[in-house]
């Protein structure tokens, strides 16, 4: 059965790359441009893993990891944060607010698979 | 897993190369406005962290698509802001100035990387200075791989103890998935689940992992490999990997693989195209479009069916059905036409920086108004209505306003104005730029051109004459070529642009209070407003913008001069006159001015009288190539299909002004039979 | 013996004369229209004509090579015909069939003095009792009228390629 993935991130060219590797690879894919957005559609939607940028508008990644294991049916969806290494004590808040693991852009698109194997198994 | 570009491990993301560019144009555009904005003042968290956002997501896809450069740049530009944002750096005049400059290097970098040239000379040196400001400046982590499996066919065996945090549920991670991984690098001889921590039933809490497990494995793997799988949950985690291997422990971190460069220098199939090969248009434009050719297709098939079974009673349907599908096709067009459209806040958007700019080369205190930049105008004319608008931008900084001594002396406010607007106006697009500085001297301007040999010193001119002598090609000179305005590019380059764009420019000027020009641009460049010249059995058009009036002038009007020129009085004014008859060799037309009609157009400053034979009345007609299937035609400046189906010429004035010149006539071009007969 | 390849093309009269057009070249074949004169050209380009929306030149074959103009009549054509990016129309008599010729059939035309100039030729054919003559398009407009796209450099050796 086909897995879905719910990619959060302000960047277009970010979201759409995400999105093609991991149509690639099988997966269904479900975009969204920021935090707020994506909570909505996940009431809608279950989906088999997140993956979130840490800097994005109108609610940033951590808030809005934070925000999505307060919800019941997101306590145990495995979260990917996508960072970047001059904010790197984000992965610590990331970590703290519930995220599951990180990428630290810019990545290989391999290594998002291999990522997402490691985190979705 | 993943599309084999025959790179090594790679899905080849060069197709995604030009979606970063449109991206990164909007972006940069937003970086900028923001670092103006917190240049001019403004301090709100928000704003410096969509600077940083801004900065953060062209570094992330640039690195992505493989740009190197712009990713090291913007990584430094980051790191910076990130640093603003924080607290830890304030934020000063000198340091916006650092970012805005980072920024020009930035937009070179994406303009480079998008022609495929090499990257610009200040890239490093902003890079480097960029550092210079960071403590610990850290190069962007290097795409990185999983570490090398391999260390050669040594098999090793290894004794795991993994015993992950309790919360590790809470994670959203499942122990078992770093068990699975572990499987797959080699042979789980032993895996023995340690029970110890499990507590009663009741005093268990299903979302707490209270297990650990002892594992034996056999794997070629070394040891970074091994440890790398634990990745994710480390955090609050026993995690101790032994081997017998007795090799030196060196460093626990592994080595990420050296990445090799994401498909850098792939081939591009998008070459360097300007910006104008492509158009970006709002989905709910597009759907309206689709709504309304099935409404006219609808419309049309009804009027067909009509016309197949047509009887008189029936004709008045047949009316209707006409007027729906004329109403329908109108819209069409409309709509069509505003796919094309842009807001013309693209071409605003760089007047901020550009008068930021000219504030600080030219010592002068600036101040910019915008107004109207949700005008919409046809892409090509937005692309090319940037220079002129540059050019008089410029011109009010460096020629109109004053410096503030000068405006404090004269009892103005130290600050001089200048203001963009835009707007729609009798079915035109008018932009306007206007400033409050020292206005056009007309005495000055009569005697520049009297000097120049313009005008002659006894002409009268009324103010208004003399201050559109600036427009004219032979005023102004090298002299008036500052290092700002540039290149000596004069009033008359702007208004041949403005012309080219079928618009047409004005201004009003008081000494001492200031100027104000006005460009009219047609809304579009395809459709024009045209005025039907009849001339024997042939139409021609000519756009209406350029035209003066229309005469029909008495025999006592008309004047012959050596050499066969001849000219029409219009209140004494004499214009040279043009037959179009003998200019288009067409016969049966009217050959005696005063039975035609004279139709008086100005370009360029110059006025024609252009000889018809009527006026076949005004209309809307869309401008057809003759170059694309067949050459530029000097005098012509296209065509169009009238509503008879037949092709009419739309005269290029300009062109025939020239022809004219060269005697009244086209050269001579025999007609077939002539030569046959021959 | 070896294969020659057939090519089609489209043949068409002028006064008695029949010619060939490389029915590749041929986009369609149009009755004849109204024609609005361009000035400032060659006497054989008659004036544009609007084909579907578009305007395109159309030329006077007779006039191309210098033979007596003919009355246009109801069955008078224009050939439409395409070079590289360009359409333009061919006037000419009357249209007639289109015939396989191969390769092989192909002479040389002779050095006796046509109508036509012989750089305009491709070469001369027997079919069905009439000897064709066979035109090359690019040829035809060639002389600087109807410029060549900018990333071909043509000479007029270069034209005598079949091009998509």
């Amino acid at each position: 059965m086909e897995r879905t993935v719910l990619v959060v991130d302000d960047s277009v060219t970010m979201r759409r790359i995400v999105g093609f590797t991991l149509k690639e690879a099988g997966f269904q894919v479900i975009e969204s441009a920021n935090g707020v957005e994506a909570l909505r559609e996940l009431k809608y939607q279950k989906v088999d893993l997140i993956i979130a940028d840490v800097n994005m508008p109108v609610m940033d990644g951590i808030s809005f990891v934070r925000e999505a294991r307060a919800t019941a049916e997101l306590k145990f969806v495995p979260i990917l944060m996508l960072t970047t290494e001059s904010v790197g004590s984000r992965v610590v808040e990331g970590r703290e607010a519930g995220a599951t693991g990180w990428m630290v852009k810019p990545f290989k698109p391999q290594k998002l698979l291999e990522t997402i194997a490691r985190v979705l198994g | 897993m993943g599309r084999d570009s025959g790179e090594k491990g790679g899905i080849d993301l060069t197709p995604f190369q030009e979606m970063f560019f449109q991206e990164a144009g909007d972006l940069t555009a937003d970086l900028e406005a923001g670092l103006l904005r917190l240049d001019s003042g403004h301090r709100d968290a928000e704003l410096l962290n969509a600077i940083f956002r801004s900065a953060h997501s062209i570094k992330g896809g640039a690195g992505m698509v493989g740009f190197e450069g712009i990713c090291r740049l913007t990584h430094s530009m980051e790191g910076l802001l990130d640093r603003m944002r924080g607290g830890l750096v304030p934020i000063a005049g000198p340091l916006i100035d650092l970012l805005l400059r980072a920024a020009d290097a930035l937009k070179e970098s994406i303009a480079a990387a998008h022609s495929d040239s090499a990257a610009p000379a200040g890239e490093q040196a902003l890079i480097a200075e960029l550092d210079l400001l960071l403590e610990n400046p850290t190069a962007p982590v290097e795409p990185a791989g999983t570490p090398a499996g391999d260390n050669g066919s040594t098999s090793r065996l290894y004794r795991i103890r993994f015993e992950p945090s309790p919360d590790v549920f809470l994670k959203g991670m499942d122990p078992l998935r770093v068990l699975r991984e572990l499987s797959g690098l080699g042979v789980l001889h032993k895996v023995e689940a340690d029970l110890s921590r499990l507590p009663d039933l009741e005093d268990l809490n299903p979302e707490t992992c209270y297990l650990g497990w002892e594992l034996e494995m056999e794997s070629d793997c070394n040891r970074a490999r091994i440890e790398d799988v634990f990745e994710f949950v480390r955090q609050g985690a026993l995690i101790r990997v032994e081997t017998d291997d007795a090799a030196p422990q060196a460093g626990q971190a592994a080595e990420p693989a050296p990445p090799s460069p994401i498909a850098a220098a792939g081939q591009r199939t998008s070459a360097a195209t300007s910006d104008s090969s492509s158009i970006r248009v709002a989905t709910e434009k597009v759907d309206r479009l689709v709504d309304l050719v099935g409404e006219l297709v609808i419309v049309q098939s009804m009027a067909s069916a009509i016309l197949h079974n047509l009887t008189p009673s029936r004709v008045g349907e047949l009316k209707e059905a006409m007027a729906e599908i004329e109403r329908h096709t109108r819209e069409l067009q409309e709509r069509v036409m505003s796919v094309r459209m842009l807001p013309i806040s693209v071409v605003f958007g760089r007047l901020p920086r550009l008068v930021r700019d000219l504030a600080s080369t030219t010592g002068k205190a600036l101040e910019l108004e915008i107004s109207g930049e949700d005008t919409e105008l046809d892409k090509a004319v937005v692309e090319r209505i940037s220079d002129p608008l540059t050019h008089l931008i410029r011109n009010a900084a460096d020629h109109g306003i004053e410096t503030p001594e000068q405006r404090l002396k004269a009892g103005k406010p130290a600050q001089g104005r200048i203001h963009a607007a835009a707007f729609h106006e009798g079915g035109k697009i008018v932009i306007e730029v206007s400033d409050d500085g020292r206005g056009l001297d007309a005495e000055r301007i009569r005697q520049k051109a009297v000097g120049r040999g313009l005008i002659d010193p006894g002409d009268e001119m009324s103010e208004p004459q003399l201050h559109s002598l600036i427009f004219h090609p032979g005023f102004s000179t090298a002299e008036t070529i500052t290092g700002i305005s540039g290149r000596g590019v004069g009033m008359d380059v702007v208004r041949q642009n403005v012309a080219s764009l079928g618009g047409s420019i004005s201004l009003a000027s008081r000494l001492g209070e200031g100027a104000k020009f006005r460009i009219k641009l047609p809304l579009t460049l395809a459709i024009m407003d045209g005025l039907s010249l009849g001339v024997g059995s042939e139409t021609f058009l000519t756009p209406l913008v350029s035209i003066v009036e229309s005469v029909q002038p008495k025999p006592g009007q008309m004047k012959t001069i050596a050499g066969g020129g001849e000219l029409v009085l219009v209140r004494r004014e004499p214009i040279p006159l043009v037959r179009l008859h003998r200019l288009f060799r067409i016969d049966n037309a009217v050959t005696d001015p005063s039975r035609g009609l004279v139709v008086i157009v100005e370009i360029e400053g110059k006025r024609i009288a252009l000889l018809v034979d009527e006026l076949k009345g005004q209309q809307q007609v869309v401008i057809k190539s003759i170059e694309t299937h067949y050459r530029r035609v000097e005098g012509i400046l296209g065509a169009t299909i009238m509503g008879n189906g037949r092709v009419a010429l739309i005269l290029d004035l300009a062109g025939v002004l020239k022809l004219a010149g060269g005697g009244g006539q086209w050269p001579s071009t025999p007609r077939p039979e002539e030569l046959a007969a021959a | 013996m070896s294969e020659t390849r057939k090519n089609q093309y489209l043949t068409f009269s002028l006064g008695e004369e029949a010619y060939g057009l490389d029915i590749l070249k041929v986009q369609e074949i149009k009755g004849f229209t109204s024609i609005t004169p361009i000035p400032n050209t060659p006497p054989y380009i008659r004036g544009a004509i609007n084909l579907r929306g578009t305007v395109i030149a159309v030329l006077d074959l007779r006039a191309r090579f210098r033979m007596p103009i003919a009355e246009y009549t109801k069955f008078t054509v224009i050939i439409v015909v395409k070079m590289n990016q360009r359409i333009a129309g061919l006037v000419v008599d009357s249209v007639s069939d289109v015939v396989d010729l191969g390769d092989g059939d192909v002479r040389q035309t002779p050095e006796i003095g046509k109508h036509a100039d012989a750089r305009f030729l491709q070469g001369m054919v027997a079919s069905e009792d009439k000897l064709v003559t066979l035109l090359d398009i690019d040829e035809l407009f060639d002389e600087g009228e109807i410029p060549a796209a900018a990333s071909h450099g043509r000479s007029g050796e270069d034209s005598k390629q079949v091009e998509r």
